[in-house]
Protein backbone atom coordinates (compact mmCIF):
# COMPACT_ATOMS: atom_id res chain seq x y z
CA UNK A 1 0.00 0.00 0.00
CA UNK A 2 1.02 3.85 -0.66
CA UNK A 3 -0.10 6.36 1.39
CA UNK A 4 0.29 9.83 1.51
CA UNK A 5 -1.44 11.86 4.10
CA UNK A 6 -1.87 15.30 4.22
CA UNK A 7 1.21 16.26 2.31
CA UNK A 8 2.60 19.74 1.90
CA UNK A 9 5.26 20.32 -0.66
CA UNK A 10 6.15 22.73 -2.81
CA UNK A 11 10.23 24.80 -3.63
CA UNK A 12 9.93 27.05 -1.26
CA UNK A 13 8.60 26.50 2.23
CA UNK A 14 6.88 29.52 2.48
CA UNK A 15 4.74 29.25 -0.50
CA UNK A 16 4.07 25.49 -0.96
CA UNK A 17 2.54 24.46 -4.54
CA UNK A 18 -0.11 22.22 -2.73
CA UNK A 19 -0.90 21.44 1.24
CA UNK A 20 -2.53 18.74 2.99
CA UNK A 21 -2.72 16.46 0.20
CA UNK A 22 -4.01 12.63 0.59
CA UNK A 23 -3.95 9.96 -1.77
CA UNK A 24 -3.19 5.85 -1.11
CA UNK A 25 -3.16 3.53 -3.88
CA UNK A 26 -3.23 -0.13 -3.20
CA UNK A 27 -1.00 -3.02 -4.27
CA UNK A 28 -2.17 -3.80 -8.33
CA UNK A 29 -4.57 -0.98 -8.47
CA UNK A 30 -4.01 1.72 -11.24
CA UNK A 31 -5.04 5.59 -9.87
CA UNK A 32 -5.79 8.22 -12.53
CA UNK A 33 -4.84 11.76 -11.08
CA UNK A 34 -5.76 14.13 -13.15
CA UNK A 35 -5.40 17.94 -12.90
CA UNK A 36 -4.41 21.30 -14.49
CA UNK A 37 -1.28 22.38 -15.91
CA UNK A 38 1.18 23.82 -13.11
CA UNK A 39 -1.14 22.43 -10.34
CA UNK A 40 1.41 20.13 -8.33
CA UNK A 41 0.61 16.65 -9.77
CA UNK A 42 4.02 16.10 -11.21
CA UNK A 43 5.40 17.73 -7.78
CA UNK A 44 3.21 15.17 -5.70
CA UNK A 45 4.03 12.59 -8.51
CA UNK A 46 7.76 13.24 -7.36
CA UNK A 47 6.85 13.24 -3.48
CA UNK A 48 5.53 9.57 -3.94
CA UNK A 49 8.66 8.54 -5.80
CA UNK A 50 10.67 9.74 -3.36
CA UNK A 51 12.21 11.94 -5.37
CA UNK A 52 10.79 15.16 -3.48
CA UNK A 53 11.18 15.42 0.17
CA UNK A 54 7.41 16.97 1.15
CA UNK A 55 7.72 20.04 3.73
CA UNK A 56 5.33 18.39 6.13
CA UNK A 57 2.54 15.14 6.21
CA UNK A 58 3.76 11.43 6.18
CA UNK A 59 4.04 8.81 3.53
CA UNK A 60 3.64 4.80 3.93
CA UNK A 61 5.01 2.46 2.01
CA UNK A 62 3.40 -0.79 2.76
CA UNK A 63 3.02 0.00 6.12
CA UNK A 64 6.67 1.41 6.85
CA UNK A 65 6.94 4.83 7.46
CA UNK A 66 9.08 6.90 4.93
CA UNK A 67 11.42 9.53 6.46
CA UNK A 68 13.73 10.28 3.75
CA UNK A 69 13.99 10.95 0.45
CA UNK A 70 16.13 10.98 -2.43
CA UNK A 71 19.58 9.46 -1.63
CA UNK A 72 19.06 8.89 1.74
CA UNK A 73 16.17 6.88 1.16
CA UNK A 74 17.63 3.20 1.74
CA UNK A 75 17.77 2.24 -2.52
CA UNK A 76 15.10 -0.86 -2.12
CA UNK A 77 12.37 1.52 -1.11
CA UNK A 78 13.89 3.81 -4.20
CA UNK A 79 13.72 0.83 -6.81
CA UNK A 80 10.56 0.05 -5.63
CA UNK A 81 9.04 2.68 -7.84
CA UNK A 82 9.71 3.10 -11.49
CA UNK A 83 9.17 6.48 -12.89
CA UNK A 84 8.10 7.64 -16.08
CA UNK A 85 8.59 11.33 -16.93
CA UNK A 86 6.35 13.75 -19.14
CA UNK A 87 9.73 14.76 -21.59
CA UNK A 88 11.93 12.38 -22.69
CA UNK A 89 14.36 14.37 -23.70
CA UNK A 90 15.47 15.58 -20.43
CA UNK A 91 14.83 12.29 -18.30
CA UNK A 92 17.45 10.45 -20.60
CA UNK A 93 21.20 11.15 -19.68
CA UNK A 94 22.28 12.52 -23.69
CA UNK A 95 25.85 10.44 -23.52
CA UNK A 96 24.18 7.05 -22.66
CA UNK A 97 23.48 5.08 -25.66
CA UNK A 98 19.57 3.51 -25.49
CA UNK A 99 21.31 0.06 -24.44
CA UNK A 100 23.09 1.99 -22.11
CA UNK A 101 20.14 3.98 -20.62
CA UNK A 102 18.47 0.74 -19.95
CA UNK A 103 20.83 -1.08 -18.27
CA UNK A 104 21.77 1.78 -16.34
CA UNK A 105 19.63 0.95 -12.92
CA UNK A 106 20.91 -2.70 -12.87
CA UNK A 107 24.55 -1.47 -13.34
CA UNK A 108 23.82 1.61 -10.41
CA UNK A 109 22.84 -1.79 -7.98
CA UNK A 110 25.55 -3.93 -8.78
CA UNK A 111 23.61 -6.76 -11.09
CA UNK A 112 25.32 -5.60 -14.63
CA UNK A 113 25.62 -9.43 -15.53
CA UNK A 114 22.12 -9.06 -15.93
CA UNK A 115 21.58 -6.54 -18.54
CA UNK A 116 22.07 -8.07 -22.01
CA UNK A 117 19.36 -10.56 -20.66
CA UNK A 118 16.81 -7.98 -19.36
CA UNK A 119 17.64 -5.52 -21.96
CA UNK A 120 16.84 -8.17 -25.17
CA UNK A 121 13.57 -8.74 -22.96
CA UNK A 122 12.29 -5.29 -22.43
CA UNK A 123 13.39 -3.75 -25.94
CA UNK A 124 11.03 -6.89 -27.55
CA UNK A 125 8.08 -5.76 -24.84
CA UNK A 126 8.50 -2.41 -25.66
CA UNK A 127 9.16 -2.06 -29.51
CA UNK A 128 12.83 -1.37 -29.75
CA UNK A 129 14.97 -2.65 -32.51
CA UNK A 130 18.37 -3.41 -32.21
CA UNK A 131 19.75 -0.56 -34.22
CA UNK A 132 17.83 1.81 -31.90
CA UNK A 133 19.88 0.38 -29.05
CA UNK A 134 22.94 1.65 -30.19
CA UNK A 135 21.83 5.06 -30.84
CA UNK A 136 21.98 8.09 -28.37
CA UNK A 137 18.59 9.97 -27.21
CA UNK A 138 19.50 13.03 -29.93
CA UNK A 139 19.21 10.41 -32.64
CA UNK A 140 15.74 8.86 -31.94
CA UNK A 141 12.45 10.50 -31.90
CA UNK A 142 10.32 11.29 -28.96
CA UNK A 143 8.17 8.32 -29.06
CA UNK A 144 11.76 5.93 -29.42
CA UNK A 145 13.16 7.61 -26.20
CA UNK A 146 9.89 7.59 -24.44
CA UNK A 147 9.70 3.36 -24.97
CA UNK A 148 13.56 3.53 -23.60
CA UNK A 149 12.31 5.80 -20.28
CA UNK A 150 10.17 3.19 -20.18
CA UNK A 151 12.14 0.58 -20.36
CA UNK A 152 14.41 1.75 -17.91
CA UNK A 153 11.32 2.31 -15.61
CA UNK A 154 10.75 -1.42 -15.67
CA UNK A 155 14.29 -3.06 -15.85
CA UNK A 156 14.43 -3.20 -11.70
CA UNK A 157 10.52 -5.09 -11.75
CA UNK A 158 9.57 -2.12 -9.79
CA UNK A 159 6.55 -2.99 -7.45
CA UNK A 160 4.99 0.34 -8.12
CA UNK A 161 4.93 2.44 -11.50
CA UNK A 162 4.55 6.79 -11.50
CA UNK A 163 3.71 7.93 -14.83
CA UNK A 164 4.24 11.33 -14.74
CA UNK A 165 2.35 12.71 -17.95
CA UNK A 166 4.07 9.64 -19.52
CA UNK A 167 2.26 9.84 -23.24
CA UNK A 168 1.66 13.78 -23.33
CA UNK A 169 3.87 14.78 -26.01
CA UNK A 170 3.21 11.39 -27.69
CA UNK A 171 1.09 10.27 -31.00
CA UNK A 172 -2.17 8.01 -30.36
CA UNK A 173 -0.48 4.99 -31.22
CA UNK A 174 2.84 5.47 -29.19
CA UNK A 175 0.61 6.14 -26.28
CA UNK A 176 -1.35 3.15 -26.92
CA UNK A 177 1.72 0.81 -27.20
CA UNK A 178 3.56 2.13 -23.86
CA UNK A 179 0.14 1.79 -22.21
CA UNK A 180 -0.02 -1.74 -23.23
CA UNK A 181 3.17 -2.34 -22.14
CA UNK A 182 2.43 -0.70 -18.55
CA UNK A 183 -0.81 -2.78 -18.10
CA UNK A 184 1.05 -6.06 -19.75
CA UNK A 185 3.81 -5.41 -16.65
CA UNK A 186 0.93 -4.68 -14.09
CA UNK A 187 -1.30 -7.97 -14.93
CA UNK A 188 2.13 -10.13 -14.81
CA UNK A 189 3.48 -8.94 -11.49
CA UNK A 190 0.77 -7.10 -9.97
CA UNK A 191 2.02 -3.25 -9.60
CA UNK A 192 0.26 -0.62 -8.29
CA UNK A 193 0.30 2.06 -10.99
CA UNK A 194 -0.08 6.60 -9.79
CA UNK A 195 -0.53 7.92 -13.76
CA UNK A 196 -0.41 11.71 -13.58
CA UNK A 197 -2.20 13.58 -16.32
CA UNK A 198 -4.55 16.15 -17.62
CA UNK A 199 -6.58 13.98 -20.26
CA UNK A 200 -9.77 12.84 -19.30
CA UNK A 201 -10.84 9.87 -21.87
CA UNK A 202 -7.07 8.23 -21.98
CA UNK A 203 -6.55 8.13 -17.49
CA UNK A 204 -10.78 6.86 -17.26
CA UNK A 205 -9.98 4.31 -19.85
CA UNK A 206 -6.23 3.13 -18.31
CA UNK A 207 -6.70 2.81 -14.59
CA UNK A 208 -9.68 1.55 -12.50
CA UNK A 209 -9.98 4.54 -10.31
CA UNK A 210 -9.68 8.34 -11.55
CA UNK A 211 -8.75 11.27 -9.14
CA UNK A 212 -9.51 14.77 -9.18
CA UNK A 213 -6.87 17.23 -8.39
CA UNK A 214 -9.68 19.53 -7.21
CA UNK A 215 -11.23 16.59 -5.02
CA UNK A 216 -7.51 16.14 -3.14
CA UNK A 217 -7.05 19.47 -2.03
CA UNK A 218 -10.82 21.21 -1.30
CA UNK A 219 -10.39 20.85 2.34
CA UNK A 220 -6.96 21.84 2.29
CA UNK A 221 -5.22 24.29 -0.07
CA UNK A 222 -6.44 27.89 -0.80
CA UNK A 223 -5.86 28.26 -4.34
CA UNK A 224 -4.31 31.57 -4.17
CA UNK A 225 -1.21 30.07 -3.46
CA UNK A 226 -1.14 27.94 -6.31
CA UNK A 227 2.48 27.81 -7.52
CA UNK A 228 1.70 28.60 -11.95
CA UNK A 229 5.51 28.53 -12.54
CA UNK A 230 6.31 25.40 -10.85
CA UNK A 231 9.44 23.30 -12.62
CA UNK A 232 7.89 20.48 -13.45
CA UNK A 233 4.49 21.10 -14.34
CA UNK B 1 13.02 18.65 -57.32
CA UNK B 2 11.03 17.22 -53.38
CA UNK B 3 10.69 19.26 -50.78
CA UNK B 4 13.75 18.64 -48.88
CA UNK B 5 16.28 19.33 -51.70
CA UNK B 6 14.00 23.14 -51.67
CA UNK B 7 14.65 23.53 -47.90
CA UNK B 8 18.40 22.15 -48.11
CA UNK B 9 19.13 24.19 -50.61
CA UNK B 10 17.27 27.08 -48.95
CA UNK B 11 19.18 26.78 -45.22
CA UNK B 12 22.20 26.54 -47.40
CA UNK B 13 21.64 29.53 -48.84
CA UNK B 14 20.80 31.71 -45.76
CA UNK B 15 23.21 30.31 -43.86
CA UNK B 16 26.07 31.11 -46.60
CA UNK B 17 24.99 34.56 -47.28
CA UNK B 18 25.10 35.55 -43.28
CA UNK B 19 28.24 33.73 -42.45
CA UNK B 20 30.28 33.78 -45.23
CA UNK B 21 32.51 36.84 -44.64
CA UNK B 22 32.84 36.46 -40.73
CA UNK B 23 33.17 32.60 -41.57
CA UNK B 24 36.48 32.93 -43.68
CA UNK B 25 38.02 35.54 -40.91
CA UNK B 26 37.10 32.83 -38.33
CA UNK B 27 38.71 30.32 -40.35
CA UNK B 28 41.63 32.04 -40.88
CA UNK B 29 41.97 33.25 -37.05
CA UNK B 30 41.80 29.51 -36.34
CA UNK B 31 44.31 27.82 -38.75
CA UNK B 32 46.76 31.27 -37.61
CA UNK B 33 46.06 30.01 -34.08
CA UNK B 34 46.60 26.71 -34.64
CA UNK B 35 50.34 26.92 -36.34
CA UNK B 36 51.50 29.24 -34.32
CA UNK B 37 50.59 27.39 -31.08
CA UNK B 38 52.07 24.10 -33.01
CA UNK B 39 55.28 25.87 -33.81
CA UNK B 40 55.61 26.94 -30.29
CA UNK B 41 54.60 23.50 -28.58
CA UNK B 42 57.32 22.20 -31.57
CA UNK B 43 60.14 24.70 -30.91
CA UNK B 44 59.73 23.91 -27.20
CA UNK B 45 59.98 20.42 -27.04
CA UNK B 46 62.82 19.79 -30.08
CA UNK B 47 64.92 22.78 -29.90
CA UNK B 48 66.64 21.71 -26.70
CA UNK B 49 67.07 17.85 -27.48
CA UNK B 50 68.34 18.30 -30.94
CA UNK B 51 69.83 21.61 -30.98
CA UNK B 52 73.47 21.17 -29.40
CA UNK B 53 74.02 24.86 -28.14
CA UNK B 54 74.45 25.96 -24.69
CA UNK B 55 72.14 28.54 -23.93
CA UNK B 56 74.07 29.66 -21.14
CA UNK B 57 77.05 30.28 -23.08
CA UNK B 58 78.55 33.75 -22.77
CA UNK B 59 80.43 35.60 -24.86
CA UNK B 60 81.91 39.45 -23.62
CA UNK B 61 83.23 39.97 -26.97
CA UNK B 62 79.28 40.07 -28.51
CA UNK B 63 77.30 41.34 -25.55
CA UNK B 64 74.41 43.48 -26.33
CA UNK B 65 74.40 43.01 -30.10
CA UNK B 66 71.23 43.74 -32.73
CA UNK B 67 69.40 41.43 -34.19
CA UNK B 68 71.75 39.86 -37.12
CA UNK B 69 71.88 36.72 -38.99
CA UNK B 70 73.94 35.39 -36.52
CA UNK B 71 71.69 36.17 -33.48
CA UNK B 72 68.26 36.82 -34.70
CA UNK B 73 67.00 38.13 -31.72
CA UNK B 74 70.39 39.78 -30.33
CA UNK B 75 72.33 38.81 -27.68
CA UNK B 76 72.19 40.21 -24.00
CA UNK B 77 74.23 42.20 -21.84
CA UNK B 78 76.87 38.99 -20.99
CA UNK B 79 76.38 38.08 -25.09
CA UNK B 80 73.84 35.13 -24.45
CA UNK B 81 71.71 34.69 -27.84
CA UNK B 82 68.67 35.40 -27.31
CA UNK B 83 66.98 33.38 -29.59
CA UNK B 84 67.89 30.40 -27.85
CA UNK B 85 67.04 32.20 -24.36
CA UNK B 86 63.65 32.69 -25.46
CA UNK B 87 62.96 28.93 -26.35
CA UNK B 88 63.78 27.56 -23.24
CA UNK B 89 62.38 30.62 -21.28
CA UNK B 90 59.34 29.71 -23.14
CA UNK B 91 59.70 26.25 -22.35
CA UNK B 92 59.79 26.98 -18.46
CA UNK B 93 56.72 28.97 -18.81
CA UNK B 94 54.69 26.50 -20.43
CA UNK B 95 55.80 24.13 -18.11
CA UNK B 96 54.15 26.13 -15.08
CA UNK B 97 51.34 27.26 -17.19
CA UNK B 98 50.04 23.74 -18.02
CA UNK B 99 51.51 22.39 -14.78
CA UNK B 100 49.53 24.70 -13.11
CA UNK B 101 46.24 25.17 -15.36
CA UNK B 102 45.94 21.49 -14.80
CA UNK B 103 46.19 21.63 -10.92
CA UNK B 104 44.01 24.45 -10.47
CA UNK B 105 41.55 22.63 -12.95
CA UNK B 106 41.43 19.32 -10.98
CA UNK B 107 40.57 21.27 -7.55
CA UNK B 108 38.53 23.53 -8.41
CA UNK B 109 36.17 20.78 -10.74
CA UNK B 110 36.64 18.64 -7.19
CA UNK B 111 35.24 21.63 -5.40
CA UNK B 112 32.84 22.75 -7.58
CA UNK B 113 31.22 19.06 -8.04
CA UNK B 114 31.03 18.66 -4.54
CA UNK B 115 29.83 21.58 -3.55
CA UNK B 116 27.19 21.28 -6.59
CA UNK B 117 26.12 17.91 -5.77
CA UNK B 118 26.34 17.88 -2.17
CA UNK B 119 23.99 21.48 -1.74
CA UNK B 120 22.75 22.22 1.26
CA UNK B 121 25.08 23.58 4.23
CA UNK B 122 28.49 21.79 2.20
CA UNK B 123 27.38 23.91 -0.74
CA UNK B 124 27.12 27.46 1.17
CA UNK B 125 30.18 26.53 4.00
CA UNK B 126 32.53 26.16 0.34
CA UNK B 127 31.13 28.87 -1.77
CA UNK B 128 31.33 31.31 1.12
CA UNK B 129 35.08 29.82 1.94
CA UNK B 130 35.99 29.71 -2.36
CA UNK B 131 34.82 34.03 -1.64
CA UNK B 132 36.34 34.20 1.18
CA UNK B 133 39.64 33.40 -0.70
CA UNK B 134 39.14 35.36 -4.10
CA UNK B 135 38.87 38.45 -1.42
CA UNK B 136 42.30 38.67 -1.58
CA UNK B 137 43.93 39.83 -4.61
CA UNK B 138 45.33 36.38 -6.08
CA UNK B 139 48.68 38.36 -7.32
CA UNK B 140 49.51 39.07 -3.32
CA UNK B 141 48.20 35.49 -2.18
CA UNK B 142 50.73 33.59 -5.08
CA UNK B 143 53.13 35.98 -3.46
CA UNK B 144 52.56 34.86 -0.36
CA UNK B 145 52.71 31.42 -1.22
CA UNK B 146 56.40 31.60 -3.05
CA UNK B 147 57.47 33.21 -0.20
CA UNK B 148 57.15 30.46 2.00
CA UNK B 149 59.35 28.67 0.14
CA UNK B 150 62.74 28.24 -1.70
CA UNK B 151 62.51 29.66 -5.33
CA UNK B 152 61.71 27.09 -8.04
CA UNK B 153 59.52 25.78 -10.42
CA UNK B 154 57.02 23.75 -8.07
CA UNK B 155 56.36 26.56 -6.13
CA UNK B 156 55.75 29.21 -8.56
CA UNK B 157 52.99 26.44 -10.19
CA UNK B 158 51.76 25.94 -6.44
CA UNK B 159 51.09 29.38 -6.06
CA UNK B 160 49.52 29.97 -9.30
CA UNK B 161 47.57 26.85 -9.27
CA UNK B 162 46.43 27.57 -5.32
CA UNK B 163 45.25 30.92 -6.37
CA UNK B 164 43.18 30.42 -9.73
CA UNK B 165 40.91 27.09 -8.88
CA UNK B 166 38.39 29.30 -7.30
CA UNK B 167 36.95 30.82 -11.02
CA UNK B 168 36.68 26.89 -11.94
CA UNK B 169 35.25 25.74 -9.02
CA UNK B 170 32.14 28.67 -9.51
CA UNK B 171 31.98 27.54 -13.24
CA UNK B 172 31.77 23.60 -12.49
CA UNK B 173 28.91 24.31 -9.56
CA UNK B 174 26.78 26.50 -11.57
CA UNK B 175 26.77 23.84 -13.70
CA UNK B 176 26.18 20.85 -12.07
CA UNK B 177 23.55 22.65 -10.22
CA UNK B 178 22.03 23.04 -13.30
CA UNK B 179 22.15 19.57 -14.22
CA UNK B 180 21.46 18.60 -11.09
CA UNK B 181 17.79 19.57 -11.37
CA UNK B 182 16.98 17.77 -14.60
CA UNK B 183 14.60 14.94 -14.64
CA UNK B 184 17.33 12.31 -16.13
CA UNK B 185 19.09 12.97 -12.45
CA UNK B 186 15.93 12.03 -10.65
CA UNK B 187 15.32 9.07 -12.92
CA UNK B 188 19.05 8.13 -12.10
CA UNK B 189 18.17 8.60 -8.93
CA UNK B 190 15.42 6.46 -8.41
CA UNK B 191 17.40 3.60 -10.45
CA UNK B 192 19.09 3.14 -7.45
CA UNK B 193 22.56 5.27 -8.16
CA UNK B 194 24.47 6.14 -5.09
CA UNK B 195 25.39 9.81 -4.94
CA UNK B 196 28.99 9.22 -5.92
CA UNK B 197 27.58 7.48 -9.15
CA UNK B 198 25.16 10.26 -10.02
CA UNK B 199 27.92 12.22 -9.69
CA UNK B 200 30.62 10.43 -11.60
CA UNK B 201 28.34 8.99 -14.13
CA UNK B 202 25.77 11.66 -14.91
CA UNK B 203 27.28 14.67 -13.63
CA UNK B 204 30.45 15.28 -14.07
CA UNK B 205 30.87 14.41 -17.89
CA UNK B 206 28.31 16.95 -18.26
CA UNK B 207 30.88 19.54 -16.78
CA UNK B 208 34.05 18.32 -18.65
CA UNK B 209 33.58 20.82 -21.46
CA UNK B 210 33.15 23.53 -19.62
CA UNK B 211 36.18 22.66 -17.09
CA UNK B 212 38.35 21.68 -20.28
CA UNK B 213 37.88 25.29 -21.24
CA UNK B 214 38.53 27.04 -18.53
CA UNK B 215 41.70 24.94 -18.21
CA UNK B 216 42.96 25.65 -21.69
CA UNK B 217 42.28 29.30 -21.05
CA UNK B 218 44.04 29.43 -17.84
CA UNK B 219 47.35 28.32 -19.53
CA UNK B 220 48.29 31.56 -21.00
CA UNK B 221 46.96 33.05 -17.49
CA UNK B 222 49.07 30.92 -15.44
CA UNK B 223 52.26 32.08 -17.97
CA UNK B 224 51.48 35.51 -17.22
CA UNK B 225 51.35 34.72 -13.14
CA UNK B 226 54.75 33.07 -13.88
CA UNK B 227 56.45 36.14 -15.52
CA UNK B 228 54.90 38.86 -13.28
CA UNK B 229 56.44 36.47 -10.65
CA UNK B 230 59.49 35.85 -11.80
CA UNK B 231 59.92 40.02 -12.84
CA UNK B 232 58.93 40.29 -9.68
CA UNK B 233 62.32 38.52 -8.44
CA UNK B 234 60.01 36.27 -6.36
CA UNK B 235 59.60 33.25 -9.16
CA UNK B 236 61.79 31.38 -10.25
CA UNK B 237 65.73 31.47 -9.74
CA UNK B 238 67.40 33.91 -11.79
CA UNK B 239 69.53 31.93 -13.69
CA UNK B 240 66.73 30.05 -14.81
CA UNK B 241 65.73 31.46 -17.89
CA UNK B 242 61.95 31.99 -18.34
CA UNK B 243 60.30 34.90 -19.92
CA UNK B 244 59.74 36.68 -16.36
CA UNK B 245 63.46 36.69 -15.85
CA UNK B 246 64.23 37.65 -18.96
CA UNK B 247 62.51 40.67 -19.30
CA UNK B 248 63.47 42.01 -15.52
CA UNK B 249 67.03 40.98 -16.70
CA UNK B 250 66.67 43.46 -19.71
CA UNK B 251 65.39 46.08 -17.85
CA UNK B 252 68.63 47.92 -17.70
CA UNK B 253 69.53 47.98 -21.40
CA UNK B 254 66.17 48.84 -21.95
CA UNK B 255 66.61 52.04 -21.04
CA UNK B 256 70.08 52.64 -22.69
CA UNK B 257 68.01 52.24 -26.11
CA UNK B 258 68.47 48.25 -26.69
CA UNK B 259 64.80 47.37 -27.37
CA UNK B 260 65.53 43.62 -28.31
CA UNK B 261 66.29 41.93 -25.41
CA UNK B 262 62.94 43.22 -23.49
CA UNK B 263 60.54 42.87 -26.84
CA UNK B 264 61.33 39.07 -28.00
CA UNK B 265 60.52 37.74 -24.44
CA UNK B 266 57.44 40.21 -24.29
CA UNK B 267 56.34 38.63 -28.26
CA UNK B 268 56.87 35.39 -26.51
CA UNK B 269 54.13 35.74 -23.62
CA UNK B 270 51.67 37.09 -26.46
CA UNK B 271 51.60 34.82 -29.20
CA UNK B 272 51.15 31.39 -27.42
CA UNK B 273 48.02 33.58 -25.55
CA UNK B 274 46.76 34.90 -28.48
CA UNK B 275 46.90 31.38 -30.55
CA UNK B 276 44.95 29.98 -27.50
CA UNK B 277 42.47 32.51 -27.00
CA UNK B 278 42.24 32.11 -31.34
CA UNK B 279 41.80 28.13 -30.36
CA UNK B 280 39.27 28.34 -27.37
CA UNK B 281 37.25 30.86 -29.20
CA UNK B 282 36.78 28.76 -31.79
CA UNK B 283 36.22 25.62 -29.53
CA UNK B 284 33.60 27.83 -27.66
CA UNK B 285 31.78 28.56 -31.33
CA UNK B 286 31.28 25.15 -31.81
CA UNK B 287 30.55 23.72 -28.67
CA UNK B 288 27.82 26.44 -28.22
CA UNK B 289 27.23 28.81 -31.51
CA UNK B 290 24.73 31.11 -29.97
CA UNK B 291 27.17 32.57 -27.29
CA UNK B 292 29.63 34.91 -29.17
CA UNK B 293 30.79 36.71 -26.11
CA UNK B 294 34.27 37.52 -26.35
CA UNK B 295 36.54 35.45 -23.73
CA UNK B 296 38.03 36.68 -20.62
CA UNK B 297 41.85 35.75 -20.32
Amino acid sequence: MLELHTVTAGYDRNAPVFRGVSLSVAPGEAVGLLGPSGCGKSTLARVAALLHRPDAGTLHLDGTPVRRWRHRAPRDQRTAFGVVFQQPRLSADPRLALADLIAEPLRATGRRDEAAGRIAELSATVGLTADLLARRPHEVSDGQLQRACLARALVLRPRWLVCDEMTAMLDASTTAALVRVVEEYRAATGAGLLAVGHDRVLLDRWCGRTVDWATLTASGTDPSTRNEQSPTG
Amino acid sequence: MSMADVAAEKTGTVWRSRGGGRRSTRTLRLRTSAVLLTATVLAVLLVPPLVQLDQQAVDLAAKLQAPSLAHPFGTDDVGRDLLLRCVYGLRVSLLVGVAAALTATVVGTAVGAVAGALGGWVDRGVMRAVDTISSVPHLLLGIFIVAMFRPGVWPVVASVALTHWLSTARIVRAEVLSLRARPHIDAAVSGGASRWRVTVRHLLPGVLPQAALAAVLMVPHAMWHESALSFLGLGLPTHTASLGNLIQEARGSLLAGQWWPTLFPGLFIIVPTLAVAGLAGAWRERINPRRRSELML
